[in-house]
Order: C-alpha cells, then structure tokens, then sequence
C-alpha cells in the first residue's frame, strides 16, 4: 500500500496531434517504466487506428514511479484521456479519478475547442490543472502568444507556463517536479467502506472486462466479494494490481491508488464505466457521484453492400461492443438498402471511426444512410415518441408538434474568422451567444445550434471555410420545437427511403433540390426516363429527370470476335451486380454513398 | 432479306484473312494492325499460307473475307498466295463471295484490275466520311474524291458488288456533314453501306487523348446521327439487315451473315477469330508471335472453348440478334422473356416477338440485350438453390 502523500494522480488534456501520446512515451522513459528496447513508438495509444490517426478513443493508464529532487519516491499514475468531444464522458471519468491535470498545447496551433472543453470539465471538477507549452522546438512555435491564451482559460501568469518538448525531451524534468509539487495528494479515508470508481473497462479475450478502477476510500483487497452499486451486481475481485505499464498483480489497492481489477465477467455490459465499486460485506452507504449512462445523439443506418455480409456485420459490432459499450444498434430494414442495423453514436467522430473500423478490420463493404438525431414528437394523444429514423415520422395529422435536440457548440477561431462562421453558424439556425477573446488573435464563439444542423456536414465547412484553423466542441443541451418536415426522394415515382431526411421546412427545397440533382448525375440512363422528385407528403417541391438511354450497343463485331465481345459485356454485367433495384430502376450502390456524401460545396 | 434466308447462311462455310499491315494506324483503330512493317508482308504471307495448308481440310468455302488492316496494302500477288492456298486445301464454292477491304486513297484502277484478276468479286472501301475536315480528325489519309475515284476504279475493273464503311458521331462531324456524306455515299450507288458509331477504345491514341480531356462522341449525338442514317439510307433503298449495315436486297455481306447465322467460319492471319467444329479459337495477336509461332511448327491459337449446347444456344441470341430478322424461338429465348430483365426489356419496346422470333425492335440498344442474354442460365439447371 502506497502513503497517500506520495500519490499523484493527474491526466493529460491535449487536442489531437499537440504531442500527449509522446509526452506519456517520455514520462514511461524517464521514470523507468520501460527500458528503451521495450519502447514502442508511442506505447499508449495500442489500438492501430489509434496510432494512424493520432488520436486516443479508450483511456490508458500507467503506474510511474519518479525520484522527486526531494529525494522522496512519488507515484504518479497517469490517466491518459480521450481527446475528443464524443467521448466526453469517459473524459469525465477519467478526470474524476484524478487530483490534477496536465493542460498542453501544441507551441504553434495553440489552444483547440476540444482541449478547451476538456480544461473547462477539469475546472469544473475541481482539479488543479497545470498549463504547459509542447513542441517549443518547432520552428512556428509561438509560446509567449499560447501562453497567453492558456492562462487566458485557467488564469494565471504567461511566465509560470511549463515549456517543454516531449520530443527531445527539453523541459520533462521540470513538469515531473512541477506535478509532484502542484498535483494535491488524494485524501481518501482508508478507515472508511471501500469505494472505488471504475473509471474504464476493456475487454481481454482471456480474462474477460478488466475495469480500470481509482480507489477513493478504503482498501481493495484480493479475493474481495465485491459490489457495483449502479448494476447491482456482486463479483469478486478475481485479480488486482497496478499497471506499470504491464498487470503486476498486487494483494491491495489503497485509498488514492490506480490500477486494474478483474472478476471474471465476461460480458462489457455488467460492468459499468462511473459505477461504484464497494465491498459486500461492508457496503459504503453512498456511490461516488456522477454516474451517468453515455446516450447516443447521432443515428445512422449500416447497410453491407452485399446482402450476404448481413450476418458477418451483426457479429463485427457484437465484437467492437466488446470494447464500446457506447455503441448501440437495432435491426433496420429499408426497401433500397435491404437488411442492416440503425446504429446510435456517441457523435460524429464516434460513427465515423466505428464505421472505419468495421470496414477496415472487419473487411465490410458498408453503406451508410445519412446521420440522424433523436427526435421527440408530440402525438394528439398526448404521447411522446422518440423517433431515430426519418422513416419513423408519424404522420402530420397525427402529430401536434416535433422537438429537436440542440447542442451547446463552442468553437475557437482566430479572429479573422468570425464573419464566416457566424454566416455559417446563422444559416445553419444558430443562436449565437457569447464572443470571448483568449488573446487579440483567438476568440471563443458560444452558441446554441440544433444537432441535426451540424451532424452532416457543418465541420467539414467550418474547416474549410476557416482554412483548418477553427475547432469545434458541443455537448448536449435542450430540446426546442422546430418547424420540420419530412422529405422524400422518389425514384420513378418511389420512395427511397435511405434518401429521406427530416429537415427544417425552410431548408426543404435546398436539401430536395441538392439530392435530386445530385442523383440526375449518378443514377445512369434506364431503358426509360426516370423521374427523381422531392416531396413534403404528396407534394413535390423538387424534380429532375435522368433521360431514357438511348444508344448502348457496340458498333461492330469484329472479324468474328465473339468471345472479345462477351468477355466485355461480361464486365458491364459484373458492374451491374453492384446495382440495386429501387422499383424498377437500377441504382449503383456508389450512388448511395455519393449522394449522402457530404457537401463540398461553400 | 426474309428469316429463312438469313438463317439459312448458319449451313454456310466462311474463312477470315487478317491482313495487319497498313500505312499508318488510324487514331481510334482497336484492331491487331502495323504500320511500317511492309518488309514483314512476304514472311507474314508465307506464314498465313502455311498455317492454312497446316488446316484439317475442309468444305468448300461460300465466302471469304479479307479484313484488316488494309488488305489492298498488300501487293496483289501476295494475296493471290493466299488465295490459291484457300483454294488448295478448302477449295472455293462456285459463286463464292470473295471480299476484300481497300482504302480509297491508293485503290488506282491497275490495282482494281490486279485484284478482280485474282479472283475478289467484292471490295468494301473504308470511306469513313465525305467531309474532308472529319476525315483529316479521324487520321485518314484520303480525301472525299478519292472515295468516288476508288468505286470508279473498281466498277471498270469489273467489280460488281461494293460496300462503304462510314463512321459517325465524331465531335468534329456535324448533322449537316453527316448528311452529306450520306448523299454521296448513297449517290455513289453501292450495293452496301456499313455505318459505324466512332468508338472510343482504351489502349488507343484516341482513347488516350479523351482520357486526357479531349472531346468524346456523345452517345445521344451518336443516336441522332444512325437514326438520320437509317432515314436516309432506307429512302435511297438500302435496307438494314444488321445494327450496322445496309444493303440492296440480296446484296448483304454473305461472310458476315454467316457469322451472324452461327455458320462455321475458319480464321487465318495473327488475331483472326474463327469457329468451327464446335470450337471458338483466336490467334496471337502480335504479328511477330503468330509468325514465330508458325513457322517453328506450332499452332498459332492463344486460345480457345469449346462450346456447349446451351453456350451454342445464348450464342445464337448473342449474334443472331444483331440482325433485323433476329432469331427464332428457342429455348433461349424463352428463358430470356422469363426473366424480369426480359420482361424490362419487353416492356421498353426493346424486344420484341413477331411470329415465332424474336427480334431486337430498338437496335441502339442491343448491348443491353446482350448483357441479359449473358446472364441467363440454363432453363432445367438448378442455381445455387437460394433463387
């Protein structure tokens, strides 16, 4: 058992690319938690599509142990975070476990919306965070200005500011002692029930969940008959210990420590991330506080392009539900599509590394249905239905009135961006609230937007209106009723329901004229003219036609050449097997895809 | 021309020559053809008399056909070896159909009366088109007064039995220059027309300029253009017995129609196709490969499949629709109007049935016939059984 006073728990809040997952690589080298030879680049971030696009989805947690210039050995435990909005609820928990947090920001792009959230959730949860400056040695590198921006968020003086670089290592001494000395040692009662927070869970093949848990009070031992308060459930603690970074089993975790706890459950949904781990014998009377079920907010449906991978991708999400228990899904059945399953996300970035994942390490071929929110619909009768899918709008006679979620959206800019983004942020149905400045050249916009404005295609606009420089973070707040409407694309004079959105009725005949045009341009010539129409109910607000084709055939047979001929036609026809029959019109599946692409448009 | 004629060439022997050599390629040319390689023609020649002489002897032949390439290229005598080899080994029916394809822009009249001399009672000009500009866009080396010139020189030659190829839709043609060309191509009297849609094919100098940005021929243009040529061409009293081709009645392409008819044709020459004996064969493709092969004493053939009795019966529909007579009906058939592909196609006025065949009734569209015919599986054969 370690003395609480040398304990240091504390996470590390960075946005994406600012150099964490190299500053843990660092720490892991200084103190000695692996040699050189172990040293993988970037050891903490494991899971492959983690380490391609630099960004961390499960936290990961290390044991360090640092011989301070005090002469005293500390432990720090460091609980590495999420980086990103969708997950910021394991963000939450994360934090939760610890006393301090370390705020880093890249010495040239400064402070981002996502790292800036993050602190705010920090702040807010009472920790004593420690602003730092990475990657000082870049040639763009800017410190006095990020510096500024950062005590601009935390307070403080730009000259107390950490500077450093993780990469060569400049400035690490300096933070180690600066964490001992600022991070306050955890002040758990070890007299009182155990309480501890599972904080994190992952699943191993062999030895099913292990839960990440911080101990708050008491003592876990091994071998303990343990109970979680939220699931109700009693498991022993099968095996405990610290991670370093590799499972070294230990007899107890006291009061302040970090590490691992495996009792033999084998399904992620019995175990809770933010649940409270207690003993049974013993029960402390009060969880800790905060937890809270992560809710889905954006739904799309996944469809295999061949109807035959049905099956392989209901088992592909069985398995990344292993590791996600976020992840949610139920069966859907569209016309065009087929079979498949509308899948909740925790947002944008959620869906799409799920879908990447799933097409990468599972080897789908998917299509994906435009993202949806979760509506609330007022019916006559006094009933409120959530509604996932467009197709699921009751009709209007039934209905009094329809809600939609909004997001409190933050995004940071430099200020030369406004313009732009309040235009944008305005045609999009934005209430725009408060503008703060960080420094003269970056600016905080606060703003309220409904979700379903900004689950399509809002980022990839915002950045390419502000040249990659604004971020974006929101998190949820309250419904409001909206003027929607439903609106169909009709193929031939059908329905196709993968093509149908709910939209703000002033938004309806630009949405049904961008997808009718769209589709004259993807869907190829039929036998026949094919009408591509828009409509809200019965009445069309938008058509186009794809004209009947009227030349296909190969103008000579040369010299006998049959089998040339065939084998050509032959690939036409393959080709064609990617069709899918809407009615009696053959639409490729690339059209699908295409056509729910995001706009590339300003 | 009625059905029972037309079906009637399916008895007929044919033989194919492919002569490659040409003075320049043509930009949009897809075919096994050379240019520059005239030194090459007493080898390639010796070479193709060889590989015929080598042919397990056979009917006499109702038509032969030599294609290109630009057979008149070759010196006349060269292609009297071949011929006197046909003769040898096939021999050559009485009243054969014996053609030749020619360039208008070296087919002077000793050259006509060479080639009638060795025995060719029929020559198609590859015209292409009575506008000069297109013509210069297409890479062709003659001018429209050569055409004229060229049918001149073969009617006091003797000929008596003359096509024109004429492609269309080039971005460079206009309707007006397409209906012009049709004039004087019909004004010039032939006893056959082929029009061709200019076909952009990968691997070729046109291919690869459209790839790189250059303007392509617009299918709709392309339409527009045929059903002008069908108008035209009908009122100046051709008649279209295939996708492509026109003729005076009784004036069609006997070759071709045996093709079209399922009838046996040999193949000789490097990328010749031919079928016999229930067997679809090809050569090589390169000249310098057909002619190795060939003259170290082993077969020429890149390739070949047999063909089974259902594969003979989609190959029926596959060629024999091209036609305007179309095919009778037959188990193939049959299982094509099952389909719902068929019944789309029924339905769209593309197919059509008329007393015991079936017929094409929308020619532009008869890929998309073909696509389905190709699909089709055997009436009494079960699938992988989820059907």
């Amino acid at each position: 058992m370690t003395d609480q006073s040398r304990i240091r728990n504390f996470s590390i809040i960075a946005h994406i690319d600012h150099g964490k997952s190299t500053l843990a690589d660092r720490l892991l080298e200084k103190t000695g938690a692996v040699t050189e030879r172990e040293m993988r680049e970037q050891l903490l971030d494991s899971m492959d599509l983690e380490r391609e696009r630099g960004i961390t989805i499960k936290a990961q947690t290390v044991r360090l142990d640092y011989e301070a210039n005090d002469g005293q050995t500390y432990v720090l435990n460091l609980i590495d975070t999420p980086g990103h909005v969708d997950f910021s609820y394991e963000v939450s928990r994360s934090l939760a476990a610890c006393e301090g947090a370390l705020l880093l920001a890249d010495a040239a792009q400064g402070v981002q919306a996502q790292t800036l959230a993050n602190s705010y959730l920090a702040i807010d949860a009472g920790l004593e965070v420690i602003p730092a400056i990475n990657k000082i040695d870049l040639p763009a590198a800017d410190p006095d200005r990020v510096a500024t921006e950062l005590t601009g968020i935390i307070g403080g003086s730009p000259n107390d500011v950490l500077r450093m670089s993780a990469k060569t290592g400049e400035g690490v001494d300096d933070l180690l002692e600066t964490l001992v000395k600022e991070v306050p040692p955890p002040q758990g009662d070890p007299d009182a029930p155990l309480r501890a927070l599972v904080f994190d869970s992952y699943f191993d093949a062999y030895r099913g969940v292990v839960c990440y848990v911080r101990v708050v009070d008491g003592n876990l031992d091994s071998g303990d008959s343990l109970r979680f308060i939220a699931t109700k459930e009693v498991h022993d603690a099968n095996e405990i210990g610290f991670l370093r970074p590799k499972a070294q089993p230990v007899a107890t975790l006291g009061p302040g420590d970090v590490g691992y706890l495996i009792t033999g459950v084998k399904e992620i949904d019995r175990i809770k991330v933010g649940d409270t781990v207690t003993s049974d014998r013993r029960p402390a009377p009060d969880p800790l506080p905060g937890y809270d079920e992560p809710k889905p907010m954006v739904f799309s449906g996944l469809f295999p392009t061949d109807g035959d991978d049905f099956e392989d991708l209901r088992e592909a999400l069985e398995k990344l539900r292993l590791n996600d228990s976020s992840l949610m899904w139920e069966p859907e059945t569209s016309k065009a599509l087929g079979f498949g399953f509308r899948c909740g996300f925790l947002g944008l970035l959620h869906m799409e590394i799920v879908r990447e994942r799933l097409e990468r390490e599972y080897d789908l071929d998917l299509v994906a249905t435009a993202p949806s929110v979760a509506y609330r619909v007022n019916m006559n009768d006094g009933e409120v239905r959530e509604i996932r899918s467009p197709q699921d709008l009751p009709e209007p006679t039934e209905r009094r009135s329809i809600t939609e979620p909004y997001v409190k959206a933050m995004i940071l800019t430099p200020t030369e961006f406004v313009g732009p983004i309040l235009e944008l942020a305005t045609s999009r149905r934005a209430v725009v609230g408060n503008m703060n400045y960080l420094s003269p050249e970056r600016v905080e916009l606060d703003f309220e937007i409904p979700l379903g404005e900004i689950v399509f295609d809002f980022f990839d606009i915002l950045k390419s209106r502000t040249k990659g420089y604004a971020s974006l973070d929101y998190e949820p707040a309250a419904y409001r009723e909206a003027d929607l409407v439903k609106v169909d694309i009709l193929l031939n004079a059908q329905p196709v329901d993968a093509f149908s959105a709910i939209v703000h009725r002033d938004k309806a005949q630009d949405y049904g004229k961008k997808m009718t045009g769209r589709l004259r341009t993807l869907i190829p010539r039929q036998l026949f003219d094919v009408p591509i129409q828009a409509a809200i109910g019965g009445k069309i607000i938008s058509r186009e036609t794809v004209k009947a084709k009227r030349k296909d055939v190969t103008a000579k047979c040369y010299g006998g050449d049959i089998s040339r001929k065939k084998k050509l036609l032959q690939r036409q026809k393959e080709g064609k097997k990617r069709m899918k029959m809407v009615g009696s019109v053959e639409v490729p599946q690339e059209a699908f895809v295409a056509a729910l692409q995001v706009d590339d448009e300003l | 021309m009625t059905p029972a004629e037309a079906d009637r060439f399916a008895h007929s022997a044919a033989a194919y020559v492919h002569i490659p050599f040409c003075s320049a390629v043509c930009p949009y040319c897809d075919f096994a053809v050379v240019a520059g390689q005239d030194h090459l023609a007493e080898r390639y020649v010796s070479a193709v008399c060889a590989e015929i002489d080598r042919a397990e002897p056979w009917r006499q032949l109702d038509a032969i056909y030599f294609g290109g390439g630009t057979p008149s290229h070759l010196a006349p005598g060269l292609l009297g070896r071949v011929l006197e080899a046909l003769a040898n080994n096939h021999g050559i029916a009485g009243g054969a159909e014996i053609s030749l394809e020619a360039n208008p822009e070296d087919f002077s009249i000793d050259r006509a009366r060479s080639i009638r001399h060795l025995g060719f009672n029929r020559v198609s000009f590859g015209a292409q088109s009575f506008d000069d500009d297109v013509l210069v866009a297409l890479g062709r080396r003659h001018v429209a007064q050569h055409i004229e010139g060229s049918v001149d020189n073969a009617r006091t030659a003797g000929f008596d039995n003359l096509s024109i190829d004429l492609i269309f839709g080039a971005p460079e043609e206009s309707e007006r220059s397409w209906e012009d060309s049709l004039e004087r191509a019909a004004a010039a009297e032939p006893d056959h027309i082929s029009c061709y849609a200019l076909t952009v094919e990968s691997g070729t100098p046109l291919g690869r300029s459209v790839r790189a940005g250059a303007p392509a021929p617009e299918p709709d243009v392309q339409a527009d253009r045929y059903e002008t040529a069908d108008r035209r061409l009908t009122a100046a009293g051709l008649e279209r017995y295939e996708v492509s081709n026109w003729s005076r009645p009784g004036h069609e392409c006997r070759y071709n129609l045996t093709v079209w008819a399922q009838g046996e044709y040999e193949a000789y020459g490097n990328g010749a196709h031919g079928f016999r004996d229930g067997r679809r064969f090809r050569n090589h493709r390169r000249i310098d490969a057909y002619m190795s092969k060939i003259e170290s004493g082993e077969s020429p053939r890149s390739g070949h499949e047999a063909i089974s009795e259902w594969d003979a019966e989609l190959d029926r529909l596959f060629v024999g629709l091209r036609r305007s007579v179309g095919v009778a009906a037959g188990s193939g058939t049959e299982t094509l109007l099952a389909t719902e592909e068929g019944k789309a196609l029924a339905s769209a006025g593309v197919l059509a049935e008329n007393e015991g065949r079936l017929v094409v009734a929308r020619p532009l569209l008869t890929d998309a016939v073909h696509r389905s015919v190709l699909a089709l599986t055997p009436p009494n054969v079960e699938t992988d059984g989820n059907a």
